[in-house]
Formats: C-alpha cells, sequence, structure tokens
C-alpha cells in the first residue's frame, strides 16, 4: 500500500469518525448538568455493591412512596449484594394482591422475590390525586431516559445527580408559584417534587445523590458488569481473529501483489 | 470452466440430481474476480453479513416480544432484564441496525464514486437503490415496536406525512393506521411487516447478486477484466480479505454493542409511549437524519414529503444522468471534487436532520444556539430590544460576523445542503459528462501480454480507454 | 480451478497451520456466538424465580387434598388418613407395573404430594374433591382413558406407564412445603 494511500484511508477514516462524531454530539446545553466521574464509566467500569445498597435503601426510605419501579423484581436485589433471605425479607415487608381465591375474591398476601416492587399507588389518577396533579414518573428507566443523546452526551446519572442537588431559592425576579419548587437542573426550572434528600449525620446531600443515580443506573441498566466483561472477551477474541485473518491474507495474496 | 470432480461420494450423489454444490463452487468458489479491488468492495460482503445478523438475533427477540401496546415496551424490558443473553441480543439488533446502514452509505458511496452503476451494471445499481429502500422502510416499522416516546411520535409523524396527498391523504392514513390514530392495530401490523420485510430483502439481494455475476464485479480502475490474466478466484483471496475485513468491522461494532450500546438512539425513548405528551424534539435515527433535513427545508408539506421521496428516486436514474465513459473516479479529476463534496453535503444534511430547524448554527463556536437565544445575543451585542432584534436576525443570519455573533438558521443549511444534492445528480453529473476531460486510463488491469499476469498495472495506456 | 496458490513445500505447510487457526478461531467464534441464542430459549429468570412454590399446609384436615399450581402444572397435596397410608405400605410391589415402595415416594407419610397429570397421555386426574371418583384402589381416577392410581399414587390400572410424578419438594416447618 502506497504511502498516500494510507494517508487517504486515515483521513476517510477521521472523516468517518467525525462525520458519526458531529451526528452523535450533542453540543445543545438545555439545562445546567454537572457531570461526574462514574465507577460504571469506561472500558472496565462496575458498580460499587456497597453504594447500590445504599441507594436501595435511599430508594425504599424515600423515593419509593411516590415512585414505582414496577421493572425491578425482589429477587434482583441479589445482584446488589444482599442474601437470599434479605431479599425474602424486603419482599415480606410489603403486603401484595394476589387471587381470585376459590371465593372469587382478591387478597393480600406477604410480597415473595419472584414479586415486582410494589407500586405506591394502583394507578396513574391515584398517583396524580395523592401529588397535587403532579405525576412522579416510574424511575426503572429514568437513568437510561436522562442520558445526554448522543456519543458524548452526559449519563443519566448526571442529570440526576444534578437534578437531586441544585434546588435552590428562585433568583430575583422569579416567582414560583405555590407547590412548585425551584431547579436548576430541571427543564423549565419548576419541579413539583420537593428536595428529598438533605444532609444527614450519616451522609452529606452530595453523597445520597450520587448513591442514589447509581443505584438508579444499576435499576435501569442491570446488565452493565456483564456487558463490560462479555465485550472484554469479545473484543480479545477478535483482535486474534483479525490477526490471524490478517496474516492469511497476507500469505494467500503474496504471489499476486 | 469444467465441473470440479468431488471427492465425497455423498456430494457427489446429491450433486448429481441437484447441482448445488457445483452452482456453488462456480459462483463463489472458482468465481473469477479482478484482481485489483480495493477494500472498498468489502463492505458488499459485510452488508450481506449484517443482513444475516439482523434476521437471526430478530428472529429470537421475535420469540420473545408481544406486540400490544399494553405489553410491548415491558416484553422488551424483560428481555433486557430477565431472558438469558436477552440484552446482548437486544443490543446486537440495535445497534446492528445503525452497523447495516454505516456499511450500506459506504457501500453506495463506493459505487457513485467509481461509477459501478455505469453499464451494464444499471440494472444491478437499482435493485440495489431497492434494497436501500426495503431497508429504510424495515427500520422504521422495528423502531416503533419497543414503543416508546419516539416510536409512537416518530410513527405518527412519518404516517402522517402521507396525508400530504391530495383529496385522499386523510383516508390513507387511517387505512394504515387502522384507527384515529396510532395504536394497538397499527402497531400489530408493523411488526407483521417488519418480521417479513428483511426476507423480501434477502431474496431481492439473490437477484441483486445474480446480476452482479452477469457481468462480474467492477473494479478500482473502472476498465474491464479482459481475461483470466486480469482475475484471481474468489476463494481464497476474497474469502480471505473478507474473513480479515469482517474482523475489523466486528471490533467497530462490538465497541457499540459493549461500551456505547445506547449512544446511537435517543434517549427518550426509554419512556414509555404516552399520546398525550409530545416530546420537545422528534428526532428519527440518525440514518434518516439527512433526508429528514431534506424534508424540512421546503416549506409546502406536499413538495418537502415529494422532495424527500425524489431524493432516493433520483438515484434510480443515476445510470443515465451521468454519461460519462469513464467509469472511476480516479480518472475524473472535476468529478472528484464533486464528489467529496457530494459527501460533505450529505454529512451537513444529517446535521441538519438532527436539530430543529429554527435554531442557528455558530460555525465561529460550534456551537448550536436555539432562536431564542440568538436573539438575545444579538439584541445584547448591538444594544437593542428584543423584538427589534428578532428584525434585525432576519431569515438567514446574524449579521456582525465580526463579533462572533453569525449564525446560520439551520433550516437554511438544509436547504443550501438540498439544493446541491440535487444539482449533483441533476445538473452537475450530466454536464461533466458532456464537458469533463478526464484522465487517461489505463489499457488493462494486468500488464498486457509481456511481464506476465502477476502485477496491477499503474502505468497509463498510450491510448484512451473507453469503457 | 485456477490454481495459483501453492507456495513451495514449507510456506505451504504454514499456510495450512494459519488456515487451520483461522478456521478454528472462527468455528469457535460461531459457537460463541451461537451459545447465548440457544441460550435465550431456554427459562429466563422471571419463570425461574417462579421455579419453587411454598405452600401451607396447616389448613388441610386429615383426609382432604389441595391442588396447587406449581410450573404450570397441578400438583396434589393429599393429607392422607391412617388407612390409606396402611393400604399404601402392605402393597407387594412386585404386583406393581412401576415398583415403588410408599416410604420412597413420601418424606412425612401424612403427606402424599404428587403431580397431578397423568402419566399416559397428560390429563388431570379426577379424586381431589370428596364427589369426584377415586377409583378401585383410593387414589386418584383418570376420565380420559380410565387410568387408576393408589393411595400412594402409583398406577394400579389403566394404560398409564408409570406411577404420578413425585416432584422435589421439602418441608421448610411443619407448616410449609417448599416445592421445587
Amino acid at each position: 500500500m502506497s504511502k498516500r494511500r494510507i494517508v487517504l484511508g486515515i483521513v476517510t477514516a477521521i472523516a468517518g469518525l467525525a462525520a458519526v462524531g458531529i451526528v452523535a454530539a450533542n453540543p445543545v446545553h438545555h439545562a445546567e448538568v454537572h457531570t461526574q466521574s462514574w465507577s460504571f464509566n469506561g472500558f472496565f467500569g462496575s458498580f460499587d455493591q456497597e453504594q447500590l445498597k445504599r441507594g436501595h435503601v435511599i430508594y425504599k426510605d424515600v423515593c419509593a412512596g411516590c415512585h414505582a419501579m414496577s421493572l425491578l423484581a425482589y429477587r434482583d436485589l441479589q445482584d446488589i449484594g444482599y442474601t437470599e433471605d434479605e431479599v425474602k425479607a424486603f419482599a415480606a415487608e410489603v403486603q401484595v394482591e394476589d387471587g381470585p381465591n376459590d371465593a372469587g375474591e382478591m387478597f393480600e398476601r406477604p410480597g415473595r422475590p419472584s414479586d415486582f416492587f410494589k407500586a405506591p399507588f394502583p394507578n396513574e389518577q391515584a398517583a396524580r390525586a395523592g401529588n397535587n396533579g403532579a405525576l412522579p414518573p416510574d424511575l426503572s428507566l429514568m437513568a437510561k431516559a436522562r442520558a445526554g443523546a448522543g456519543f458524548l452526551g452526559h449519563d443519566g446519572a448526571d442529570y440526576l445527580f444534578s437534578l437531586m442537588t441544585m434546588y435552590k431559592d428562585p433568583p430575583a425576579g422569579v416567582t414560583i408559584p405555590e407547590g412548585m419548587y425551584y431547579n436548576e437542573a430541571f427543564k423549565g426550572h419548576q419541579i413539583a417534587m420537593p428536595p428529598p434528600l438533605s444532609d444527614s449525620e450519616e451522609a452529606s446531600l452530595d453523597q445520597q445523590a450520587q448513591d442514589i443515580s447509581v443505584f438508579l443506573t444499576w435499576a435501569a441498566e442491570g446488565n452493565l458488569e456483564e456487558r463490560h466483561r462479555t465485550g472484554i472477551k469479545a473484543i480479545l477474541f477478535l483482535v486474534i481473529f483479525t490477526l490471524l485473518a490478517y496474516a492469511t491474507k497476507r500469505k494467500v495474496w503474496a504471489n499476486v501483489h | 470452466m469444467a465441473a470440479p470432480v468431488f471427492k465425497n461420494p455423498v456430494i457427489r450423489w446429491i450433486d448429481h440430481r441437484l447441482p448445488i454444490f457445483s452452482y456453488l463452487h462456480h459462483e463463489a468458489y472458482e468465481y473469477p474476480t479482478p484482481k485489483n479491488l480495493n477494500y472498498w468492495w468489502n463492505f458488499g460482503s459485510l452488508a450481506g453479513f449484517m443482513l444475516i445478523v439482523m434476521i437471526v438475533t430478530g428472529l429470537i427477540l421475535a420469540m420473545q416480544y408481544t406486540p400490544h401496546v399494553d405489553y410491548a415496551f415491558n416484553s422488551v424490558e424483560r428481555i433486557m432484564r430477565d431472558v438469558n443473553w436477552g440484552w446482548l441480543l437486544r443490543y446486537l439488533h440495535m445497534n446492528g441496525a445503525s452497523m447495516f446502514f454505516i456499511v450500506v452509505y459506504i457501500h453506495i458511496f463506493r459505487g457513485l464514486y467509481f461509477g459501478s452503476y455505469k453499464a451494464p451494471r444499471e440494472l444491478l445499481w437499482q435493485l440495489g437503490v431497492l434494497i436501500y429502500l426495503l431497508m429504510m422502510a424495515t427500520a422504521f416499522l422495528g423502531y416503533v415496536l419497543p414503543w416508546g416516546q419516539m416510536s409512537f411520535w416518530g410513527a405518527t409523524v412519518i404516517t402522517n406525512l402521507f396525508s400530504a396527498i391530495p383529496v385522499i391523504g386523510d383516508d390513507i392514513v387511517t387505512l394504515l393506521w387502522g384507527g384515529f390514530s396510532v395504536d394497538n392495530p397499527t402497531l400489530n401490523r408493523m411488526f407483521v411487516l417488519h418480521f417479513l420485510l428483511p426476507f423480501v430483502i434477502l431474496a431481492v439481494v439473490v437477484v441483486h447478486i445474480m446480476a452482479l455475476h452477469r457481468f462480474g464485479s467492477s473494479n478500482p480502475l473502472g476498465i474491464d477484466t479482459k481475461g483470466p490474466q486480469d482475475t484471481i478466484p474468489f476463494h481464497p483471496y476474497y474469502t480471505v480479505k473478507d474473513m480479515f475485513g469482517l474482523g475489523i468491522f466486528m471490533m467497530f461494532y462490538a465497541f457499540w454493542v459493549f461500551w456505547a450500546p445506547n449512544a446511537l438512539g435517543d434517549p427518550v425513548n426509554y419512556e414509555l409511549a404516552n399520546p398525550l405528551s409530545t416530546p420537545e424534539h422528534i428526532v428519527p435515527e440518525w440514518y434518516y437524519l439527512p433526508f429528514y433535513a431534506i424534508l424540512r427545508s421546503i416549506p409546502d408539506k406536499l413538495i418537502g414529503v415529494l422532495a424527500m421521496g425524489a431524493s432516493i428516486i433520483v438515484l434510480f436514474f443515476l445510470p443515465w444522468l451521468d454519461r460519462s465513459p469513464v467509469r472511476a473516479g480516479t480518472y475524473r479529476p472535476v468529478f472528484k471534487w464533486f464528489f467529496w463534496i457530494l459527501v460533505f453535503d450529505c454529512v451537513i444534511l444529517m446535521f441538519c436532520g438532527k436539530y430543529a430547524p429554527e435554531a442557528y448554527w455558530m460555525p465561529f463556536t460550534f456551537e448550536i444556539v436555539d432562536a431564542d437565544t440568538f436573539t438575545a445575543r444579538v439584541a445584547d451585542l448591538r444594544g437593542i430590544a428584543h423584538d427589534q432584534a428578532l428584525n434585525a436576525v432576519g431569515e438567514m443570519w446574524g449579521v456582525n460576523a465580526a463579533s462572533g455573533d453569525f449564525g446560520i438558521k439551520i433550516v437554511r443549511l438544509g436547504q443550501l445542503g438540498t439544493i446541491y444534492y440535487f444539482a449533483y445528480f441533476l445538473i452537475v453529473l450530466p454536464l461533466l459528462s458532456i464537458f469533463e476531460t478526464p484522465r487517461q486510463v489505463p489499457l488493462s488491469i494486468s500488464k498486457p501480454v509481456l511481464g506476465g499476469g502477476k502485477s496491477v498495472a499503474h502505468a497509463t495506456a498510450k491510448s484512451m480507454e473507453k469503457a | 480451478m485456477a490454481d495459483t496458490t501453492h507456495g513451495g513445500s514449507a510456506s505451504g505447510t504454514r499456510r495450512d497451520f494459519i488456515n487451520l487457526l483461522v478456521n478454528t478461531t472462527a468455528v469457535f467464534g460461531a459457537a460463541a456466538v451461537a451459545w447465548p441464542m440457544v441460550s435465550s430459549l431456554n427459562p429466563s429468570q422471571d419463570v425461574l424465580a417462579l421455579a419453587s412454590t411454598e405452600v401451607d399446609i396447616s389448613q388441610i384436615e386429615v383426609g382432604q387434598a389441595i391442588t396447587v399450581k406449581w410450573r404450570g402444572k397441578p400438583v396434589f397435596i393429599r393429607h392422607r388418613t391412617p388407612e390409606e397410608i396402611k393400604t399404601a405400605e402392605g402393597v407387594d410391589i412386585n404386583t406393581l407395573r412401576d415398583p415403588q415402595p410408599d416410604d420412597q415416594r413420601v418424606e412425612k407419610p401424612e403427606w402424599l404430594i404428587v403431580v397431578g397429570v397423568c402419566t399416559h397421555l397428560g390429563c388431570v386426574p379426577q379424586g381431589q374433591k370428596p364427589s369426584e371418583p377415586r377409583g378401585q384402589f383410593g387414589g386418584w381416577f383418570c376420565p380420559c382413558h380410565g387410568s387408576e392410581y393408589d393411595t400412594s399414587g402409583r398406577i394400579r390400572r389403566g394404560p398409564a406407564p408409570t406411577n404420578l410424578e413425585v416432584p422435589l419438594y421439602t418441608f421448610e416447618s411443619d407448616t410449609l412445603v417448599k416445592i421445587g
């Protein structure tokens, strides 16, 4: 291959990547989002199980009163380091509707690991009625739904962290209606949710915000660690395969060149 | 070529009664292929590979998916969470679509540059355009299936395009929907069509290859092969080269699947479809963005739809728009410039399709700024009121380039891009056919007669080659 | 076949070796890809989570039976009477089509737990409710083709080839049994 071709090839590749980058990148900044460094980013990214447990406790104690997480089952909690008995205990804390029984009636029973997280409200209307007309969204996929679009976009966790930590007094001249709160990260800056977290003796606001953001990331993307592990294996295999294929190609083509 | 003699008696027995092995041996094993194909020729087999990947992963996913509005979203999440390796199959399928389009776009641009669409391969080219159209339909249908916000609203917007047809437009839309809005009947039929079309694509690909094998592959020099000294058997030369190309490609694919599986998609699609709430920006997947830009660059709804359609239909006529006797862009110095500008133009159009038409692109700071912010900046810089600034800003771009508030409205950029796109096919190519003086094309792929058939000739011929 | 590819014997063997390596790697790769696809067809995590069921047996009187659903199939849980136990234990194994002593089919003699699917062609045998026929041997009677099971769930008459299946179960406590 002549130098010219190599250069041309590289230029084309760069142009191609630039094209992808232009499309995938998102230089539009809507609300302010502070990017953090997260343990789950990078080629070898993973979760810290202790952090996930802390985040789970925050979800259970603070968020679950209004926010459902219906795509997760209690058995999934074994993936963040809880034992089978602890998981059974979490499940048994709630009463779950089951039935109909032989008399044709619905009844309540303690939850089991195979049950999905119990929603705080039976339907959307009840949720709105209990929250001044606002609907607390299901959090199962929130970390993926709030990711910045594109390859260079921020993580959903960055947005969630910002949301938790950017409750502020409204600036001069801005009035917030009763029942709403000013938040710099939220689109439109008015959010119906009161600040859910605050500094406490056990953990600072920042720490709690990080923990819940990571937990929500895990909830949305539980396969992350397995995905990274499998990716490493796949790339290793492909590198070997490609090198072998290249060697064979050169050998086979030797007398043609 | 004499029929090969197979050593295995079972194969011989079958082949005698159904000559499938001899056929494959002729078409894929000993098949004479130009010896000078470069790596741009790998993308056809990569496209075929991706088609198989998409069909296989799609079949397995279809076994776990439920095509009903109340279950679709959750069935996809069940695949991601509970089905063994479900996340891998889903991400392979999702990112595979993007890979498929990347490969096909490169394959198409290879054809545009090297004149692969010229006689006698016009039909081969048209079959390819047909495959591309089917791919676009398939991908659109597939994107609706997860029933996220973008699935729903993308389906609504695109099906609504048909209302642009005069008189019967609304009835057609109702027919497509099976109701008065995109709902369960729509989802069900889109699932069936999404399942069906890949097999239609497979059939057209078979015909595409049949057409290819009628005259064999073209080559980077754009001249016909003259005899066995110009060709080598497909196996082992191109099988092994395709394997190598496949390895490189799979590493690229693996990167997306394992480390950036959602980067090419829209995060909004992780929200369940809500007919009562429209997302702020309805954006199609990246591979549609150039056409979205063309659609939006024309203010009239019907003409916008026609322009979008025309941008693909024009490809069918390419062999007759470009009548230059020289195939390869290598030997067409003026054409080359226009070609690369076209490539750049398509990237610009992709860019314009992504952002709001009223936003401004600031070339000096590489920002995209929405209309309000841009007007405010102009007002600020000039010390005038916001309303006055609205007038000052105008329809095209901001003024006062020196202070950095120069911005091009995205829709204008898209219009410029659209003009060039059509000009390239309808004006530039026909004119070049008449007025361009090409470079001298080599006489043959191998050195003729003297020096044997071993090396690719770079020397120019004494007389100009007429294809 | 155009055959311009064979070099000297040494380079030929080396090329064959690399060839073999590439092909082996490709096959391995194909298998590595095929495995997740096949595996995805196996029971998923949510199905596996329902693979065992815990049943509260405290309310079942002696002589009563209940039916629970386990892995999509009915499971008969019968609280046997002393007479039923005696009859079950007293049967001569050699006369059985599918010889099995009663103590191999129960953990606690008073609780008989069997899958309620006839081993002939899959119907659900009758005999759970007092109003249903139990056949001559006091167990269950399958209305489809007349198979009769005894008080240990063993096939005694009729076309069924084997005894009613005993699922894996454990007594978590005296009142809680986990099936599966």
